[in-house]
């Protein structure tokens, strides 16, 4: 599905990514989980083609090498959200979820009855279609965001802290929400957090990288508690609060 | 895009319209001198008396302006003074005398009246109380009163035949020396403001302000006898005209033109009507007056300067949008870019439009041009702030979406940055509507032409004529621009967050 080989990201003598090797595994739920500024965020634009890896490391998607030049058609396979959600206050939430559509020469009825599919799936009332974003809560906007990203039915879906800016209540609710559109779908979906409990509750498989930007350990929630491989992973599991019932 | 589309046909339709208007046989100049001015009205009225078609491109911007015009055959013909060409124009030629001046205008193809009788040469003067309370009735007798303030008009502060060279000559001490526009300085005199000025000796002002005109006791100005001097081929093209002009030659003596001065700049009478009381007292000929209602007057303003603003600030927009969009993306040529467009604000108004003569003539092209150059700052700073300005975010929601760049310019960014880009052609908009008025001195006509007029009979009225209206239309503009803004700035970005 996804492979990443020999990753290294150098910003002048700054190491933000330190020899990554990863395998995602095709439809399940990828956490890259970390402290702030172990470059998991560079990973995930790596992931998408915004920025490139220092030479030797390559990102290799269904059997296809992302490079500078075909990073921006890769793109329409691959849903990208982001924590503000990135949603374009000049357009409706409409004109922002079917963009890409219209840009690729969808005709009006494909699009008018994606739009309908999706917002059915994320649970968006048909009322704050033609809303713009200033006028919808955090919460509809990060769905709306969704929505953007899964219209053209991308094969994979990557998230930056997509639940970040809401408030605990909402994020809640988004994550029950994301849980079962993500069950539903059955698509390969990468999800970029430092929450151990939304790590846990969201993903299949959880990678933690520390702060050298190195990939310390990778499995489920409770290999990392109960089999870590590195006192890293005790000190930064440690360091939140995570659900009892999973604590040592 | 239909809304451009009709706005850039009448745009063209407007322009093509004034370019196929009747090109006038005779194109007459005139400097920014009310004598100078009515000198031409006589061969305007002169031209339509023989049915000739002509046009006056009146108080145009200096003697530099009016001649390089003759040169380019913008203008066909202007009244000069022998002293401004012999000692300022031609002064490199070193020629000697009216004749020799003669032989060498003929080999550049212009022709010459002989002096039509006046002497308008330039004196000193200032108020006769305060010039008997120091005893002072010639130019050596400034010498002795270091602390007189003195305040010449611009042309004579620069000029060889003026301030320069009369300082020299009389070793005059004087060191509070101030330059400012002709008009203003017998305001000077009367407010006590100045003690000593420059007059020119057929000056209305001399007798009603009171003043005493010193002796030029070194003889150092030369004489500045008028003629007319034209295009040769104005011979061929009207030759009536160019008979009854030498008709004039020695028939207008200093106190005929102090009267005639007076009339225009104390008494309110029209040039045009001065210039029609003396034709028909000198060569019998009786011309009609039309004086323009104040209304139709307002109106031909209004399109000429609309003409100006229109034409100059879309062209800027067209041109200005894309260099600050490739001043965003390419960051070492924008910073050049900002640096030229910044640059070329600095420079002062008339500098470029003098500049454009050579280039454009005289009229709307150098006015336009200008007003283009001076459009475009505002413009291509706010386009590449307003870029600048984006939410990283959106901007990487964009790329991350798989736009192209083009879409990405297209379809987000540029709708971003639209209230900003709207800002600055706003900003463009009303500071051109401002600028423009100096069209006027090259013969672009607009509201600075009743400006020019008014400040030079010294008339509020005539004045208020192109201010208002210039202050009314910049207004109205902004009134038009908050409109649009409704239009043309998507409305989720106006919706209050």
């Amino acid at each position: 599905m996804l492979k990443l080989t020999n990753i290294f990201k150098t910003y002048g003598t700054h190491k933000v990514l330190n020899s990554i090797e990863l395998s995602i595994p095709p439809q399940k739920t990828t956490i890259l989980l970390g402290p702030s500024g172990s470059g998991k965020s560079t990973l995930l634009r790596i992931i998408n083609g915004l920025i490139q890896p220092d030479p030797g490391g390559s990102v290799t998607f269904e059997d296809t090498p992302i490079t500078k030049e075909n990073a921006m058609t890769m793109r329409h396979t691959m849903g990208y959200v982001i924590q503000e959600g990135g949603l374009f206050p000049h357009l409706t939430t409409r004109q922002n979820a079917t963009l890409m559509a219209r840009y690729l020469g969808w005709d009006t009825v494909r699009v008018e009855k994606r739009v309908a599919e999706l917002a059915e799936l994320v649970q968006l009332p048909a009322d704050m279609l033609d809303r713009f974003p200033t006028q919808l809560s955090g919460g509809q906007r990060q769905r709306i965001s969704l929505m953007r990203a899964l219209m053209l039915d991308p094969h994979l879906l990557l998230l930056d802290e997509p639940l970040g800016a809401l408030d605990p209540m909402i994020r809640s609710t988004l994550q029950e929400d994301l849980k079962t559109i993500f069950k539903q779908l059955g698509k390969t979906v990468i999800i970029v957090t430092h929450d151990i409990g939304e790590a846990g509750f969201l993903g299949d498989n959880i990678v933690l990288l520390n702060t050298n930007g190195r990939i310390v350990q990778q499995g489920s929630l409770e290999e990392l508690v109960h089999k870590p491989a590195d006192p890293f992973v005790t000190e930064f599991i440690n360091a939140q609060r995570i659900p009892l019932e999973l604590a040592a | 895009m239909k809304q451009i589309l009709l706005l850039i046909s009448l745009l063209l339709g407007l322009i093509s319209s004034f370019a196929y208007a009747d090109t006038p046989i005779v194109k007459i100049g005139s400097k920014n001198l009310t004598e100078n001015v009515i000198l031409s009205e006589m061969v305007v009225l002169l031209a339509k008396h023989h049915n000739k078609g002509a046009k006056h491109w009146r108080e145009l911007g200096g003697t530099a302006v009016v001649w390089r015009s003759l040169l380019r055959g913008d203008i066909d013909i202007y009244p000069e003074y022998t002293g401004t060409i012999l000692k300022e124009t031609l002064l490199d030629k070193n020629l000697k005398s009216f004749e020799q001046l003669r032989e060498f205008l003929k080999t550049i193809g212009l022709e010459l009246t002989k002096p039509l009788g006046f002497n308008n040469t330039f004196a000193l003067g200032m108020k006769r109380t305060l010039a008997k309370k120091h005893g002072i009735n010639s130019i050596s007798d400034l010498r002795q009163h270091a602390n007189l303030r003195f305040g010449f008009s611009n042309n004579f502060m620069a000029r060889n035949d003026g301030w320069k060279g009369l300082r020299i000559k009389y070793r005059l001490p004087q060191q509070n020396v101030r330059g400012l526009s002709h008009e203003l300085t017998y305001q000077g005199i009367e407010n006590d403001a100045l003690d000593v000025t420059d007059t020119f000796s057929t000056d209305a002002e001399i007798a009603h302000y009171g003043l005493r005109v010193l002796k030029d006791d070194l003889e150092f100005f030369p004489r500045y006898e008028a003629f007319f001097i034209y295009r040769a081929d104005l011979k061929q093209k009207a030759p009536n005209v160019v008979a009854e002009l030498h008709k004039l030659e020695g028939q207008i003596s200093d106190p005929e033109m102090i009267r005639m001065n007076m009339q225009a700049k104390i008494n309110k009478v029209g040039e045009t009507q001065i210039a029609a009381n003396f034709l028909a007292e000198k060569l019998n000929i009786y011309a009609a007056v039309v004086e323009k209602s104040l209304l139709s007057s307002l109106y031909t303003l209004t399109l000429e300067h609309l003409l100006l603003v229109s034409i100059s600030l879309f062209a800027a927009i067209l041109i200005a949008i894309p260099l600050g969009i490739v001043a965003y993306k390419y960051t070492q040529v924008g910073q050049i870019i900002l640096g030229v467009v910044g640059l070329i604000q600095t420079i002062p108004s008339l500098a470029i439009l003098v500049f454009m003569i050579p280039i454009l003539g005289i009229g709307n092209a150098p006015a336009i041009a200008a007003l283009f150059l001076y459009s475009l700052l505002p413009i291509v700073r706010n386009t590449y702030t307003g870029l600048h300005e984006i939410a990283p975010g959106l901007k990487e929601s964009a790329e991350a979406l798989g736009l192209d760049p083009f879409a990405k310019m297209q379809l987000i960014e540029l709708p971003l940055a639209s209230r900003s880009i709207l800002a600055g052609i706003k900003t463009s908009a009303i500071i051109n509507v401002g600028t423009a008025t100096l069209g006027a001195l090259i013969g672009a006509g607009g509201y600075g032409q009743p400006i020019l007029t008014g400040i030079r009979l010294d008339n509020m009225s005539i004045i208020l004529q192109g201010a208002i209206p210039a202050a009314v239309l910049a207004l109205l503009i902004q009134f038009l621009f908050e409109l649009s803004e409704r239009v043309l700035v998507p409305k989720g970005l106006r919706i209050t967050r």
